[in-house]
């Protein structure tokens, strides 16, 4: 016998996708199917199965191999090594839950830490933008109700947000938006042809690196002023006119961006641009902007990190208040200055995402990995401590990448004796507090 | 740029999606992300041929990964690493004090190295972190 579960939260991306049908066994112990989800979110709900899954913490020895040791030694590993750092980098949060990043953010106020999450090499340009010139934003609710404009810039939504598309930006009908995509038109900047941009009405194969000069461009353009020169960083001025007027006569768009924005250079400066560019068309008709979010919960981290400090990552405690400048206390920074002492990653994967130096100083510092998977991260830290699937075999809170809360549920029982994150950390909290006392 | 330089970016493919979470440890994680794509114009340019091993070199470090053609494209002068840690062996770390690297537009150098293997996770993890070859 099965029993089927419906409405499970997807944890993959921050499209957080709430409509998977999952198929368990009947005592609740082995995931058999999911439906409704896209490739990458059915691999991680069916990796959980996995028979070589590592289910109790291990020590990585110095030639790569690996001794297993209980959860109670972990936890006193940990909370010595946060203790005796003098700054310690608590860095990830990003696949986890709300719940879970608050001990986290308990834990660092303790031990004076560096709290940063994945927005250090992802959307922290836009969170430092938005701090610039504010946002004016809206729920992927009402762009699948209303939008009939949409940009996707620096962003391929068909590989990293696969089903983004099907719920909310293109193809879906909604209460305004009764033909669906037959009512929408699609503009997409990217320096490559994509499977996305292969969708779009218009594509803008813009010059790598100078999305600001077309940002600027298109924001003259709308306005209807003169454009000087024949090709404007790699697109022919008519398409940009071609895309000013197509933008301005629709009712209702929404500016979608992602990396390639984010990470090219001009990084801030160009999502400043791409906002003031919302401003700009709100004088002609109604339009959104909407970072798209990579991780399941770095949204919720920065809201977590935003109302427990004031400041949504890269936030430093070492002096016993939070102090915040990402070009000085985020994670890259920091690890290329060789300034932290010690570093606990959870619920992300610098060891795979952060450039070869950083890489290279995690794995020369005292350190422990806390992820369900075996990662480059985990292979280069001291201590591996495998947890509990959060949005699999444990509930939580989570933000979709428009802001909005939903929770997670818990769909299998986690391996037998494995620890979720959560858990984890608050036994490593009370073991800190003590330390701390004594 | 001289003549063999190339603009590199790196990013999501949902090969390398569904990859990482298969098992960022399996096989299918290293030929997912130990690629390097570019048009067929830049393979004649570089003078590489496709499906050959290549050695990738930036001011930040050098990896060796498959050179293939393109899989979305065409995008001429830019090449594509799969995000992952192939990529990020040679990625511009540089944040101008914003905290954040340039992960898009690093300059490298190609060339082939028809006897050079790709570095599966763990050997390339261990390789670039303490310069163990196995």
């Amino acid at each position: 016998m099965t029993r089927t579960i419906t409405d499970v939260v997807c944890p993959f991306c921050g499209t957080l996708c709430d409509d998977l049908i999952v198929t368990v066994s009947e005592d609740g112990k082995k995931l058999l199917d999911v439906e409704n989800a896209c490739a990458i979110g059915a691999e991680k709900f069916l990796h959980t199965q996995a028979s070589d899954r590592v289910t109790r913490p291990r020590k990585i020895q110095e030639d790569g191999s690996s001794v297993e040791v209980s959860y109670d030694e972990a936890i006193e590993y940990t909370a010595q090594l946060l203790v005796n750092a003098k700054k310690p980098l608590m860095y990830g949060w990003s696949s986890t839950s709300c719940e879970a990043q608050s001990v986290g953010s308990e834990i660092a106020e303790q031990v004076g830490a560096i709290i940063d999450n994945t927005a250090a090499v992802c959307h922290g340009t836009t969170l430092v933008a938005v701090q610039n010139v504010g946002i004016p934003s809206c729920t992927l609710g009402e762009v699948k109700n209303r939008a009939d404009r949409i940009i996707f810039w620096g962003c391929n939504p068909a590989h990293a947000h696969p089903r983004h598309m099907s719920r909310y930006s293109i193809f879906p009908r909604g209460y305004f938006t009764g033909k669906g995509h037959k009512n929408r038109k699609l503009i997409v900047v990217d320096p490559r042809t994509t499977d996305t941009s292969s969708l779009a009405d218009v594509h803008l194969q813009v010059e790598q690196g100078a999305d600001y000069e077309l940002l600027q461009a298109l924001r003259a353009a709308v306005r209807g002023q003169e454009l000087t020169g024949d090709i404007i960083a790699g697109v022919p001025k008519e398409k940009v006119y071609e895309a000013a007027d197509l933008l301005k006569s629709g009712r209702f768009g929404v500016i979608f961006f992602g990396m390639g924005v984010t990470q090219s250079l001009g990084k801030d400066h160009n999502i400043d641009a791409a906002i003031m560019l919302t401003k700009d068309l709100n004088e002609y008709t109604k339009f959104s902007i909407i970072a798209m979010r990579g991780h399941y919960n770095v949204t919720g981290s920065g809201q977590v990190l935003g109302w427990q400090f004031g400041f949504p990552y890269s936030v430093d405690l070492s002096r016993g208040f939070a102090r915040y400048n990402p070009g000085e206390t985020g994670s890259i920074e920091l690890l290329k200055r060789k300034e932290a002492d010690a570093i606990v990653v959870l619920g992300s994967d610098p060891g795979a995402h952060f450039p070869v130096r950083c890489v290279r100083e995690i794995a020369n510092l005292p350190s422990v990995c806390i992820d369900p998977h075996i990662t480059p991260t985990s292979e280069i830290c001291k201590l591996h401590v495998p947890v509990a699937f959060v949005g699999i075999e444990v509930g939580g809170n989570c933000y979709r990448m428009d802001n909005v809360p939903i929770d997670s549920r818990k769909v299998i029982e986690p391996p037998e004796g494995m620890m979720t994150d959560e858990e984890f950390l608050r036994a490593v909290n009370t073991r800190v507090s003590e330390l701390k006392a004594a | 740029m001289s003549a063999n330089s190339i603009n590199l970016i790196s990013g999501r493919t949902i090969q390398q999606g569904v990859a990482m979470e298969g098992g960022k440890e399996k096989d299918k994680y290293h030929k997912a992300c130990g690629i390097i794509e570019m048009d067929n114009e830049d393979f004649k340019k570089l003078d590489i041929m496709k499906n050959t091993n290549v050695s990738v070199t930036s001011s930040y470090g050098s990896v060796v990964v498959k050179a293939i053609e393109t899989t979305q494209g065409p995008h001429p002068g830019v090449a594509f690493i799969p995000m992952g840690p192939w990529a990020n062996s040679v990625v511009s770390d540089e944040t101008y004090s914003t905290g954040m690297p340039t992960f898009k537009g690093t300059p490298v150098f190609i060339k082939a190295a028809p006897d050079e293997r790709v570095l599966k996770m763990i050997e390339l993890m261990r390789y670039n972190c303490w310069g163990e070859k196995q």
